[in-house]
């Protein structure tokens, strides 16, 4: 590593490593929209780390810093695995079946930057949380 | 640059790693690479999260779950659980000791709730050994901004405007300080860094320098910058040897990528820094006798005026602060003096780091707005007394300070409060002691330290000391006098009043603290010849109770003196002349038939 030559360089530097370090920064987790994609075995066996490591990737490459990318358990929609849920700050949560890599970069580009549900790709939710 | 989808933090502060988090960190690596993770999931090393009661602390990003005591075996079902599968495991996570309740996230845990941590912003959040983090989270932008767009007289402006007080110990306005070496003509000057932590219990300067080390070297550079000063010293104990390879490792990243030594990002700037070991004695923390010590002498104060920044390391301007006081430096200089004059209190701004010990419950470092109440961080981020046994006081402010008794619980606390209520802010120890410690004890175990740790100069301290500390042992042993209390109280005085340095004006202060708020304990160690709280062995008694009593004979059996004497099935006694209060009669007693008092 050569030395930084000045305070622009510095910054330039800081903004390559910001968000990998910044997607820590959990304390307002609450205000932040959060994909979860669904990582049990049967997700898994479908393909479910493609897609979360595609989300991911999308989500850097569009510097979208207010997006949090979780894995969760078993939903139990086995028949429409990849799953993957999305939820904005204070809103109802989508969720979505048949994710693979390519859907998940879609879906961040029209549903997390655009604002468009993807009213096909939506699986019906069947139960309540207590 | 790879993006990773999992950031495990495992914390690598002395604390943690002495109840075994490398072999966690080891664990989680290998397992993580069995599965094929390692280039999705990320393991990193970070400083203290001061939750040091349940280390080793791992705490998992983005999902922020945070687990507690974590061991090898343990990080190997996390892996399979969490990691692969996405399910929480619940019982490795906090539970809140009253509700039993699983907290699954550091901000819902009481430890945390109230905690604003400025010094310790980066401590448990980035890996210390890796420069791009520290960069990453705005690290060397205030260097910068101040090199580029600020003039030294605007920064210490700032400095001043913003309220910060030094955080060793005295509590002196840190820009007033700046503008002092700054006003001093030299062609040398030096930045001192004060990481000489002595007091018994207090750990925020190891911390910051073992989690956010390049916190201080860079707040170092702004002060070289602000006073004319190219040079830099740390003075560090031996005895912290994780924050001196971290320190080690920041100093050579940082000339490496040019944030040290000349030319700093074009400015023509030059600043150096060096370490400096200290042996570990207390009376080296005091500003002067640190310079003495730098310069390869005597670790002894000289008489001030004329002040280090006056005349301070090899006779030139020379400014000291301590490693907390520098942690506070960048976030003020970034985020503005407003913004850090909006917390604290009137006369103390900013925030406190406190080293939480003894009888509570959690015990950690804690950061916390100045002019919150002792009740507050003991009961609500300490989590309440050991046992749920009686509270009886606080000791604050190390060997200098004084204990704080249960009345002034309520009062909000900053550096005047505290001194008010006779004690101190120190460097921010704050021991907790329950119905069971004995305040004469108590004192007696800081005047020691005081003793051992006086360099011998001042014939008060030197002597005077000693001669409380012979006082406060026959007190304890039953020979007190109501004129030894008479002449404690006056050496105490003439010790505060004659000695150099701090170390020697404020070590009587345990004792006269401890006399004032329980006077009742010292007068019946030396009238009734009774320790209350059960500590002192020469004043005890033990006491066989009739109705408890079995006559089973075992601690007459035990009994290395044969002073228990008794027929079986009958209630046995204990010869008070024979007995020499080894307690092995009450720990063999099946029964608790035995009691001291």
């Amino acid at each position: 590593m050569a030395g930084i030559k000045s305070l622009d360089e510095l910054k330039a530097l800081r903004d390559k490593h910001r968000e990998s370090v910044l997607g820590r920064d959990t304390g307002d987790s609450e205000n932040k929209i959060r994909i979860t994609v669904g990582m049990a075995t049967c997700g898994i066996a479908s393909g479910a780390r493609e897609t979360i490591n595609a989300i991911i990737d999308e989500v850097a490459k569009e510097h979208l810093m207010n997006v949090v990318v979780v894995q969760s358990g078993c939903l139990g929609y086995c028949y429409a695995e990849p799953t993957v849920e999305v939820r904005f700050p204070g809103k109802e949560a989508v969720l979505y079946g048949n994710i693979d890599a390519k859907r998940g970069r879609e879906l961040v580009q029209r549903h997390i930057k655009n604002g468009e549900i993807q009213k096909d790709w939506i699986i019906e939710k069947t139960f309540n949380n207590i | 640059m790879v993006k990773y989808r999992m950031d495990l933090l495992v914390c690598g502060g002395t604390g943690c790693q002495a109840s075994g988090s490398s072999e966690v960190v080891e664990t989680f690596k290998k397992e993580i690479e069995k599965e094929g993770l390692e280039n999705e999931i990320q393991v990193i090393t970070t400083g203290c999260f001061g939750f040091c009661e349940k280390g080793p602390i791992v705490k998992i990003s983005p999902d922020n779950v945070f687990y507690v005591e974590v061991t090898p075996e343990k990080a190997v079902r996390i892996v399979k659980e969490h990691i692969i599968k996405g399910r929480v495991v619940e019982d490795y996570l906090y539970k809140e000791p009253e509700t039993k309740e699983v907290l699954h996230e550091q901000n819902e845990m009481p430890f945390y709730k109230k905690q604003l941590r400025i010094a310790l912003r980066n401590c448990g959040f980035i890996d210390p050994e890796n420069i791009y983090e520290y960069i990453a989270v705005d690290g060397y932008q205030a260097l910068g901004k101040v090199l580029t767009e600020m003039t030294p007289e605007k920064v210490i402006e700032e400095i001043k405007r913003s309220g910060l007080r030094g955080r060793g110990g005295g509590g002196f306005p840190t820009g007033v300080k700046w503008e002092m070496t700054r006003k001093s003509k030299s062609n040398q000057k030096y930045v001192i860094c004060n990481a000489d932590e002595g007091d018994p219990g207090a750990f925020m300067d190891r911390s910051i320098l073992e989690g956010d080390p390049h916190s201080v070297l860079e707040a170092m550079a702004i002060c070289g910058y602000c006073i004319g000063a190219d040079k830099g010293y740390i003075y560090i104990r031996a005895e912290y040897p994780l924050a001196i390879q971290r320190l080690r490792i920041a100093i050579n990243q940082a000339y490496e990528f040019g944030l040290l030594g000349k030319n700093i990002l074009g400015t023509g700037f030059n600043f150096d820094i060096d370490l400096k070991y200290g042996a570990g004695a207390f009376i080296c923390g005091e500003e002067t006798a640190l310079i003495n010590s730098i310069e390869g002498g005597r670790g002894e104060p000289t008489v001030k005026p004329p002040f280090p920044a006056q005349k301070g390391l090899w006779k030139q301007p020379t400014n000291i602060n301590n490693v907390e006081t520098f942690a506070n430096i960048c976030p003020i200089l970034l985020k503005g003096a407003d913004w850090f004059s909006s917390i604290g209190t009137e006369k103390s701004k900013g925030t406190k780091v406190f080293a939480l010990a003894g009888k509570v419950n959690n015990v950690g470092l804690v950061e916390v707005p100045m002019g919150l109440t002792l009740r507050e961080i003991i009961y609500e981020l300490g989590g309440g007394i050991k046992g749920d046994k009686k509270f009886k006081a606080v000791q604050t402010g190390g060997p200098s300070g004084g204990c704080i008794p249960a009345q002034n619980l309520d009062t909000p606390i900053d550096y005047d409060t505290l001194t008010q209520i006779g004690s101190m802010m120190g460097s921010g120890g704050m021991i907790v002691m329950d119905e069971d410690d004995c305040m004469v004890n108590i004192a007696k175990f800081y005047l020691e330290f005081s003793c051992e740790e006086s360099c011998g100069r001042c014939t008060a301290c030197r002597v005077g000391n000693t001669r409380m500390l012979e006082i406060l042992n026959e007190i304890t042993e039953g020979k007190g006098t109501m004129e030894h209390l008479d002449e404690l109280k006056e050496l105490g005085q003439i010790i505060k009043d004659s000695s150099l340095c701090g170390l020697g004006q404020t070590s009587p202060n345990p004792v006269l603290s401890t006399m004032n708020f329980f006077w009742d304990e010292y007068v019946a160690h030396v009238k009734d010849k009774n320790c209350p709280a059960g500590v002192c062995t020469a004043l005890l008694k033990y006491f066989i109770l009739p109705d408890k009593c079995v006559g089973c004979t075992a601690c007459a059996k035990v009994c290395p003196t044969n002073a228990i004497s008794g027929e079986v099935r009958k209630t046995h006694i204990i010869d008070q002349e024979k007995c020499i209060k080894c307690g092995a009669c009450m720990a063999t007693c099946r029964f608790n038939a035995i009691t001291r008092r």
